[in-house]
Order: structure tokens, then sequence, then C-alpha cells
């Protein structure tokens, strides 16, 4: 009896494993993501972007904190777009509409993608909103940063700059 | 001759209850991991809805916490949000 109970409870224990996420973590970028424009256009795989810095930021028009962090999204586009980083913010609304809607409002500079599938999201292991990965100039996910507050924007600003100025 | 639990004719009987009871606690068990896997985690993009204000446990925070305060000071009960007795006099 006891014996049997012993395996249930390990068996369950071992299921529960099998379903857990497999995150992206620190290491290198899912090769899964199939990003598109809002119009559907394709745009350009991150893996395409190797040699330059990205800045993935996950949003959703209903995140206040997402929306918080759009204003540094820019600044930060505007500053070092030149010196070599290239910020993308994906959005995961489930309406596009939503998306669009957020954006007539406040227009951005910086690259808006669509996860449509949700796919590049999962793989990356999103686990809160938003997410933010900065991977730098060889393709490996260097910061996991997730949430917002505008006292943290100063560490990332550093660490981004501090990514840029490694070489190739 | 013995006719207790554990000797004589009884001893069947007893022998089929505790197996029906193994039986009965492992269907149970069984049941209870069936009940596990039905708890999904929502991913965050599904959020959306549940972050919406109305959404909130506590939808007026503020009026909540000015009504406490009263009821515990009006009512000279233990106070809610504060240490220390109510006295009824409603000064914190």
């Amino acid at each position: 009896m006891l014996k049997k109970i012993k395996f249930l409870i390990f068996g369950s224990l071992l299921l529960s494993l099998m379903v857990a996420p497999v995150s992206a973590e620190h290491g290198e970028v899912p090769s899964t993501c199939s990003l598109t424009a809002l119009d559907g256009t394709p745009v350009d795989n991150l893996q395409e972007l190797q040699g330059k810095v990205i800045y993935v930021d996950f949003w959703a028009s209903w995140c206040p904190p997402c929306v918080r962090s759009f204003p540094f999204l820019s600044q930060l586009d505007h500053d070092l777009k030149d010196q070599g980083l290239q910020v993308i913010g994906i959005n995961l609304d489930e309406k596009i509409g939503d998306a669009e809607s957020f954006l007539e409002q406040y227009p951005v500079d910086f690259t808006i993608a669509l996860d449509a599938s949700k796919q590049c999201a999962t793989d990356f292991g999103v686990i809160a909103m938003p997410s933010s990965y900065i991977i730098d100039r060889k393709g490996t996910i260097r910061h996991i940063h997730r949430g917002f507050r505008s006292e943290e924007a100063k560490d990332l600003r550093l660490a981004i700059e501090y990514l840029l100025t490694e070489p190739l | 001759m013995k006719s207790d639990l554990f000797h004589g004719p009884r001893r069947k009987a007893y022998l089929r209850m505790i197996k029906s009871t193994k039986f009965a606690v492992i269907l149970l068990l069984l049941i209870m991991c069936l009940g596990v896997s039905g708890c999904v985690s929502v991913a965050p993009w599904e959020r959306g809805i549940l972050a919406k204000p109305h959404m909130a446990i506590v939808q007026n925070p503020v009026q909540n916490k000015v009504r406490a305060h009263n009821y515990s000071s009006r009512e000279a009960g233990a106070p809610v949000n504060a240490s220390g007795g109510g006295g009824g006099c409603g000064c914190f």
C-alpha cells in the first residue's frame, strides 16, 4: 500500500516536471520566433540581427508598466541606435486592434513586431509583463528584466551601454 | 472455537473489506492526481481581462480602508488598521 502511494506521488511529481515550461534564461535566442509587423508582413528574424545589441521587450496594451516603459525604450532607440542597438517591442495582445489603437495614441519610433502564435514568448519563457531580454552582439541573452520601474531604467541603460562597447 | 475478526468465518469478510478500502483509497488518490493536472497556469499574455480594475478583489481600496477605520473607531471594537484598543472616540 505504502509502496503504491509512494509510486503515485513520485509519478505525479514526474508528470508535473514534464509539463513545466522550458524558458530561455541566459543563453541562445530561440530560433522559432516568427515575427510579423502589425499589418502581417514578416519582419527580420532575431538571428538575422546578429552583430547588433538587441533589446527585446514583450508588451501588451493593457499592461500599465509596459506603457510606462515606452518613453524609456524610445529614448534608448533614439540615443543608441547609431551605436548598434536595436529595440524591438513584441506585442502580445490577444486582439491586434488593441495594439493598433494603443500605438495610435502613443506612437513610437522603434520596431514593433507581433507574435501572433505566442510561440516566441513561450520559447523565451515570458512569465511577466513586460519582460525584456537584452541580447549581445554574439546572439546570447545576457540580461532578463521582468516588470518595469522607472528607477531601474538607469541600470538597464548602463547594461546596454556596456554591451555596446563589447566587440563582435 | 474462536470467532473474532482475525479468526474463523469473519476473517474472509474482514480481508474483503480491507481490499475494497485499499481500492477506494487508490481510486481517490488517482482522482486527486487528475484534479491537480486540471490546474492550468494562465499565460502572462492572457491576463488582459484579469488586469482590468473591475476584476480586482478589492475594487476601492481607499474607500475600504476609510470604512474599516470608521467601523473600528466608532464601534469601539478592536481596531483593524491600527494598534491599541478602540475607545469609540474616533481618534487614532
